[in-house]
C-alpha cells in the first residue's frame, strides 16, 4: 500500500474501444513524481490511446485514473492541469510565439503583467529569444518544438504529455532535440510522459519505460532492465534489432535446449570472424556463408546464412574486410529463448559458460 | 518544365483556341451589352437607369443580395462546423443536400416553394392569418434567392476545416478555451478567406438570380421585380436601349465583385504564404 501512495499518477484497469476495435485491454500502471517515462510500442498498440485518456481527451470505458490521488475519470481535460504536445505540435498558425504561448494563460484569465512575466520566462526557457514575433510557419522544426513545450508549460501543468514528440523533425536535428527535451524536463522538474515508437528515443530520453503491445502493457521497467531482460516474447523481439530463430537447438553452444523453443538473437551478440582469424571460442563457433554485407557509415552489417537461416551481425570498419559469399565463423554470445506465451530466458553459449565455471 | 519547352507550338494552338472561345462566348457578348446600352447616347442611358421602375428594381435586388448573404453566411458557417467536426448518422445525407441546389434546376425550386407555401398549401390558412405573404411578395424572391445559393459558403469552408483538422482546437480546448473562444481566435482566422470568397461567389449568384425568381415574384413592377425581371420584361416589350442599360448596370456589379474577388483570392495566397 505504500508503494501505491507513491505514485503520482495510476490507472487502474483501463479499458477503451473504438467501436469494434479495443484499444486498451486492462491497463495497470503507476508512475513516480518526477520521472520521464516513455510509452514505447508499435504504431496501433495503443500508447496514443493511453496518453490521451489521461489529458482527457478521450474517455476510458472502464477503470479508474488517478492523478496525484484524485480520481480524474469525470474531470474535463481543461481542468486536469496537464501539459499537452501535440506529434505536429498543433500550434495556432495565425498566432505570433508570442501568443501561442499567452494563450493558455488569457483563456484562464492571468492579468497582463503576469501573462507577459509568465511566457518572457518561457521564451528564456527554451531559448527563443528574439522570436516572439514570428509566425509558426516562420520557424525551423525544432523551434516549432520548443514553442510547443513552452505553450505546453505555461500554465503551470502538474503533468506533460507529449504525443510523438520528435515525429516532425529531421534525423539530424532529433538527436540534438533529444537532450534538449531531457535536459529541460529535468530543469523544471515536472513529471512527464511520452509515446515513441522508436526505442533508441525511449532508451536514450526517459527513466522509465513502459512497452505497450495490442492495447496491453507488456513491460515496465527501466532502459536497462527493458533492453538487458525482456520478460515476454513481444519485448524480446521489439527491443534491438534482433534476428528471429526457431531451431535454436540445432546451433552449436545451445543444442542442450527443447527443440521447441524459439529465440532471437541481437547482432550485437554476434561476432563473425574471417576463417583464417584465430577466435577465443573456436569450440561452439558456426560455419556460414555471407549472403549480403551493407555499408552503414560507421560499420559493416553482415548478413551469414547458417542452418538456413539468416543471421545479422556487424564488423568494424577497420576490421579486414568480408566479402559477399565468403565462408566465416560466426560465434553467438547469448540468445533470448521463449516458448510460445512464455517467459524469457537468457541463454549464454555453453562454451563461455563452462570457461566461466572452470575460472570459478 | 519539358513539357513546356517541347510543344511550344501546342501551348500557343491551346491559348489561340482559348482566346477565340472566350472572345466568341464572352467579350463579344459583353461589348455588345454596353453597346447597345449606350447607343442612343448617354442621356438615354440615363433616363432608363433612373426611371423609377429601374431604381425599385436595383434597390430591391440589392436589398434581396444582403438578406440572402446574411442567412446563408450564418447558415453556411454552421452546415461546414457540423459536418467537419463531427461524427453522427445522416451525415452524408446531409452534405449531398446542401449541394442539391447546384443540380436542381431553379425553375423546380420556384415551384417547390409555391406549392409549399401558395393557396392549396396545407400552410396558406395558417400564413394567411398571421397576415405572411410569401407567393409573390419579397419574402418569396428572399426564399428562392437563398435556397439557390445556399452552397456557396459551406461548399467554400467544408475543404479548408476539413485540411486544417482538430489538433489546434483540441489543444485550445485543453487549455480551457470555451467553444466560442476557440472559433473566434483559432478556426474563424483559418476559414476567413475561404469564407469570404463564399460571400463574393454568393452575392453574385444572388444578384444574378432569374428562373427561381420568376416563378416566385409575380412580376409586379416596383414591388417584386428584380434586376434580371425587369431586364427580361423591358426586353420582351422590345425596349432594347433601357434593357441593355440595365444590363449595363448588372454587369458592371458582377465586375465589381470579380474584382473584389481576384483581390481576396490574392491577400488570402499572401497571408497563407
Amino acid at each position: 500500500m505504500v508503494q501505491q501512495n507513491k505514485n503520482y499518477i495510476e490507472l487502474k484497469n483501463i479499458n477503451k474501444s473504438f467501436e469494434k476495435f479495443q484499444a486498451s485491454k486492462d491497463i495497470n500502471f503507476g508512475i513516480e513524481k518526477g520521472r520521464l517515462v516513455a510509452l514505447l510500442g508499435p504504431s496501433g498498440s495503443g500508447k496514443t490511446t493511453i496518453l490521451r485518456m489521461i489529458a482527457g481527451l478521450e474517455n476510458a470505458d472502464s477503470g479508474e485514473i488517478v492523478i496525484d490521488g484524485k480520481v480524474v475519470n469525470d474531470i474535463p481535460a481543461s481542468q486536469r492541469r496537464v501539459g499537452f504536445v501535440f506529434q505536429n505540435y498543433a500550434l495556432f498558425r495565425y498566432k505570433t510565439v508570442y501568443d501561442n504561448i499567452a494563450f493558455g494563460l488569457k483563456v484562464n484569465h492571468w492579468n497582463k503583467a503576469d501573462i507577459k512575466k509568465r511566457v518572457s520566462e518561457l521564451i528564456n526557457l527554451v531559448n527563443l529569444n528574439g522570436l516572439e514575433k514570428r509566425y509558426p510557419n516562420q520557424l525551423s522544426g525544432g523551434q516549432r518544438q520548443r514553442v510547443a513545450f513552452a505553450r505546453a508549460l505555461a500554465p503551470n501543468p502538474e503533468l506533460l504529455l507529449l504525443d510523438e514528440p520528435f515525429a516532425a523533425i529531421d534525423a539530424k536535428v532529433r538527436q540534438e532535440l533529444r537532450s534538449w527535451l531531457r535536459e529541460m524536463i529535468n530543469k523544471v522538474g515536472i513529471t512527464s510522459i511520452f509515446v515513441t515508437h522508436d526505442q533508441d528515443e525511449a532508451i536514450e530520453v526517459a527513466d522509465e519505460i513502459i512497452i505497450t503491445n495490442k492495447g496491453r502493457v507488456e513491460q515496465i521497467g527501466s532502459p536497462r532492465e527493458i533492453y538487458n531482460t525482456p520478460r515476454t516474447a513481444f519485448v524480446a523481439e521489439f527491443m534491438g534489432h534482433p534476428t528471429k530463430i526457431n531451431n535454436i537447438s540445432s546451433f552449436w553452444g545451445f543444442t542442450g535446449l527443447d527443440a521447441s523453443y524459439h529465440a532471437v538473437i541481437r547482432p550485437e551478440n554476434v561476432s563473425i570472424s574471417k576463417k583464417t582469424d584465430k577466435i577465443r571460442y573456436e569450440v561452439t563457433a558456426e560455419e556460414g556463408v555471407v549472403e549480403r554485407v551493407l555499408f552503414r557509415g560507421k560499420e559493416l552489417e553482415i548478413w551469414v546464412r547458417i542452418h538456413g537461416i539468416l543471421l545479422q551481425g556487424t564488423r568494424r570498419a577497420e576490421e579486414e574486410p568480408i566479402r559477399e559469399g565468403e565462408q566465416v565463423k560466426v560465434f553467438i554470445y547469448r540468445a533470448y529463448v521463449y516458448k510460445e506465451d512464455g517467459e524469457v530466458q537468457i541463454v549464454v553459449n555453453q562454451t563461455i559458460r563452462a570457461e566461466e565455471s572452470v575460472i570459478i | 518544365m519539358n513539357i513546356r519547352k517541347d510543344s511550344g507550338s501546342l501551348k500557343w494552338i491551346l491559348i489561340g483556341i482559348c482566346a477565340v472561345f472566350l472572345t466568341v462566348m464572352l467579350i463579344l457578348p459583353l461589348v455588345y451589352v454596353l453597346i447597345t446600352a449606350f447607343e442612343k447616347g448617354i442621356h438615354v442611358f440615363g433616363t432608363a437607369v433612373s426611371d423609377e421602375y429601374a431604381v425599385k428594381a436595383i434597390f430591391l435586388t440589392l436589398k434581396v443580395t444582403v438578406i440572402t448573404l446574411i442567412f446563408n453566411t450564418i447558415f453556411g458557417i454552421f452546415a461546414a462546423w457540423c459536418i467537419t467536426r463531427f461524427q453522427f448518422r445522416g451525415k452524408k445525407v446531409i452534405s449531398t443536400l446542401i449541394d442539391l441546389p447546384l443540380t436542381v434546376s431553379p425553375i423546380i425550386a420556384g415551384l417547390i416553394y409555391v406549392l409549399t407555401f401558395g393557396r392549396q398549401s396545407a400552410l396558406y390558412p395558417f400564413l394567411k392569418s398571421v397576415g405572411i405573404n410569401i407567393i409573390f411578395a419579397v419574402p418569396g424572391i428572399v426564399l428562392a434567392t437563398i435556397f439557390v445559393t445556399f452552397p456557396f459558403v459551406s461548399r467554400e469552408i467544408i475543404p479548408v476545416l476539413t485540411a486544417q483538422g482538430t489538433d489546434e482546437e483540441e489543444a485550445a480546448a485543453l487549455m480551457g478555451a470555451g467553444g466560442f473562444t476557440i472559433f473566434r481566435e483559432i478556426t474563424f482566422p483559418h476559414i476567413k478567406w475561404a469564407l469570404l470568397y463564399g460571400i463574393v461567389l454568393c452575392s453574385a449568384r444572388a444578384m444574378g438570380e432569374f428562373g427561381a425568381v420568376s416563378v416566385l415574384s409575380g412580376h409586379l413592377r416596383g414591388k417584386t421585380n428584380t434586376m434580371p425581371l425587369y431586364i427580361e420584361l423591358l426586353y420582351q416589350g422590345y425596349d432594347f436601349t433601357g434593357a441593355f442599360a440595365v444590363s449595363a448596370i448588372l454587369v458592371l456589379m458582377a465586375v465589381v465583385i470579380l474584382i473584389l474577388r481576384s483581390k481576396l483570392e490574392k491577400k488570402g495566397k499572401k497571408e497563407v504564404d
